[in-house]
């Protein structure tokens, strides 16, 4: 196992490094300046100045080349010196957003709370009410539980979240006024007041991605189980004198997990990727909207930063859902 | 095997058994039919002795023995097993009565979870119905072991790490762990190879030996239920047609199926093999959903008559211990009523 995950890491490298490479040159490709934000008043020769000082002068491959240098070595240097008081990546330069004019590691520090709150707890909710969901609907197919089961994943999978968002605020921000239809990030958690408050602006982003993971998450468990009610084994179960509920929830679930803890695992990067469009109807200024407002104002060394960082997030979680699938099914094995 | 005793208690006895599964069809999901995998079964298995239960392909036999052990709901009939009548029985009475009665499966992959140890798997009943601390577990774990003989260092291994044999000695330990006193092997043998499937057999009539068990043996194989049954009962669509001590019937079957399906065995002897004369059947079996009228086996059967496919036979005694349902020995029914102490001679 650990051979294999050395392996695995190993060939992660390559592949990370192509992925960077290819959003590098669709960046370089996409149309947008910059400049455009800057005032028109501004002289062509300073402008030019401006672009050089970005470093936009220097050619393709020397700009690739250097935001490589600071992503691998110098960011994680940075991050070690913070976290021990050492200083081994002093005087070297960092990445640096071109709409902040500050590091884009420090921003997406502050907007990494957030997001892991909101859209982390609506994954951990999604998945919280898929799994009996998926299980009871299973354990019996066809009954009006698992209709309306059936019905409310449908709708979960096919409205989508930029509908759902509004159409919550427009009832229960706009006409009953119970939630707040923004979310409000300066606030400090430190009592039970700002508790509740806290509580209430999280509850409509956390309904709205819950429903969307929910519907996913409880399809997968439904039919997985579907799939190993019928077996054999579950006979055998059942003539050894099992009680039901050991029956279903030792031998069935047990198994049935082990397709759905992989594609469990294989959601959690989109947590850390942020919802974008949910962060948005929300105002939730999360990873999500991050990445938004950097692509409208061309920060590509934000965009680029983010989108290598989502990368290496899936590869990552591809990786832990393989591992995942060897710990809890005796037959697969990876030497 | 051959003079097995004949305790003459009768353990199991199985009353008109039926087992139908509604078929569901059309847009709203209605009830249109009903399969007929079982449709009256009657027999009784003595103490100790082993029944063989053979037919063809989709005949009923495993879910007759899934269904006498309650692994279905019986759609009617009745099921006494050691006295207690479990066709009717509640879930908590019939898991009671579970360490009574066990099966041994026909897919000794599918039927054991992947993920328990064989020593999870044969302890997991233990847990249920027996009060044990975790050193007689482990050690009564170990005893089924050596009784099927499996390696007892094999415990903590995972059902795909065996051969198909193995499996099925788990099966059968797992099977033998709350001491059953009857047990139904659905095709034990039927996903082995030939070499194993004779290891499986002994030991199966080992353990019947040491442990005094009772079986039901299903199986399309004759030859080997030839071996192992003391009486043998021969389904076809649903219905049992002929049920009688194994000598007899393999020597002189009564039912024209029977005879067509015993003509089929192959003789091992060439010049024997060469003189043999099959009878070949015509035609395809009905449908069980739709079965014929009268006499299920009236439209293959080589000797039918007009009563045939007007009435239905009844299964009826027409020697001692032997029982058929056909019409060509309506005639026959004197000896019926003295039964059970010939059938001791005759077995």
């Amino acid at each position: 196992m650990f051979i294999f995950t050395l392996r695995r890491l190993l060939t992660a490298i390559p592949t990370l490094l192509l992925i960077s490479l290819v959003i590098f040159l669709l960046l370089e490709l996409a149309p947008g300046d910059p400049m455009a934000n800057q005032p028109l008043t501004i002289p062509p020769d300073v402008r030019e100045k401006m672009r050089e000082a970005l470093g936009l002068g220097e050619p393709v491959h020397v700009r690739y080349w250097k935001w490589l240098v600071q992503f691998v070595w110098v960011e994680p240097l940075y991050l070690f010196d913070s976290a021990f008081g050492t200083s081994f990546a002093e005087g070297e330069q960092r990445i640096v957003s071109w709409q902040f004019r500050s590091p884009v590691f420090d921003t997406i520090w502050q907007r990494m709370p957030q997001t892991l709150w909101v859209v982390g707890m609506a994954y951990v909710v999604g998945v919280l009410i898929a799994l009996p969901i998926g299980i009871i609907s299973a354990y019996r197919q066809y009954s009006w539980f698992d209709q309306v089961g059936t019905f409310i994943s449908m709708i979960g999978f096919s409205v989508p979240t930029f509908f759902t968002g509004v159409l919550l605020i427009v009832i229960f921000s706009v006409e009953l006024g119970w939630f707040p239809s923004i979310y409000d990030t300066t606030l400090v958690v430190n009592s039970w007041d700002t508790f509740v408050q806290q509580v209430r602006q999280m509850a409509m982003p956390v309904f709205v991605l819950a429903l969307f993971n929910a519907a996913q998450i409880s399809r997968f468990m439904r039919a997985s189980m579907l799939d190993n009610l019928n077996q054999d084994y579950v006979r055998t179960a059942r003539a050894k004198g099992m009680r039901e509920r050991t029956v279903v929830l030792v031998h069935v679930l047990r198994n049935s997990l082990i397709p759905v803890v992989t594609v469990i695992a294989l959601g959690v990067p989109q947590v850390f990727g942020g919802a974008i469009i949910t962060e948005q109807v929300f105002k939730v200024n999360g990873l999500g909207q991050l990445l938004i407002t950097a692509i409208y104002a061309n920060d590509l060394p934000m965009v680029q930063t983010l989108s290598v960082i989502f990368a290496v997030l899936i590869v990552l979680f591809n990786l832990i859902a393989d591992i995942l699938y060897g710990l809890l099914d005796p037959r697969i094995r990876y030497d | 095997m051959l003079d097995a005793p004949n305790s003459g208690k009768k353990l199991v006895e199985v009353q008109g058994l039926k087992m139908h599964f509604p078929i569901y069809a059309g847009l709203f999901k209605t009830r249109v039919g009903e399969v007929k995998a079982v449709d009256g079964v009657s027999f009784h298995i003595y103490e100790r002795e082993t029944l063989g239960l053979v037919g063809e392909s989709g005949c009923g036999k495993s879910t007759c023995g899934r269904a006498i052990l309650r692994l279905y709901e019986p759609t009617d009939g009745s099921i006494r097993i050691d006295g207690e009548e479990i066709a009717k029985a509640g879930p908590d009475r019939l898991r009671q009565m579970r360490p009574t009665m066990q099966m041994v499966f026909q897919d000794p992959q599918a039927s054991l979870n992947p993920r328990m140890t064989v020593a999870g798997i044969i302890g997991e009943p233990l847990d249920e119905h027996a009060k044990l601390s975790k050193r007689e577990k482990l050690e009564r774990i170990y005893e089924l072991m050596d009784a099927v003989g499996l390696n007892r260092n094999f415990a903590n291994r995972y059902p795909h790490e065996f051969s198909g044999g193995q499996r099925q000695r788990i099966g059968i330990a797992r099977a033998l762990a709350l001491n059953p006193k009857f047990i139904v092997c659905d095709e034990p043998i039927a996903a082995l190879d030939v070499s194993i499937q004779a290891q499986v057999v002994n030991l199966l009539e080992d353990l019947q030996e040491q442990f005094g068990l009772t079986y039901l043996f299903i199986s399309h194989d004759l030859s080997m239920v030839r071996h192992i049954a003391d009486r043998v009962a021969v389904m076809y669509l649903g219905q049992i047609a002929e049920l009688a001590p194994r000598d007899p019937l393999y020597e002189t079957p009564l039912h024209p199926y029977t005879q067509a399906l015993l003509s089929a065995v192959p003789e091992p002897d060439p010049r024997e093999e060469t003189r043999r004369t099959r009878i070949l059947l015509k035609g395809d079996v009905p449908s069980p959903s739709n079965p014929p009228r009268g006499c299920n086996f009236c439209t293959r059967c080589p000797q039918v008559m007009d009563i045939c496919s007007r009435e239905e036979p009844e299964f009826r005694e027409v020697q001692p211990g032997r029982y058929v349902a056909c019409h060509l020995y309506n005639e026959t029914t004197t000896t019926a009523g003295q039964t059970a102490a010939s059938e001791a001679q005759s077995a």
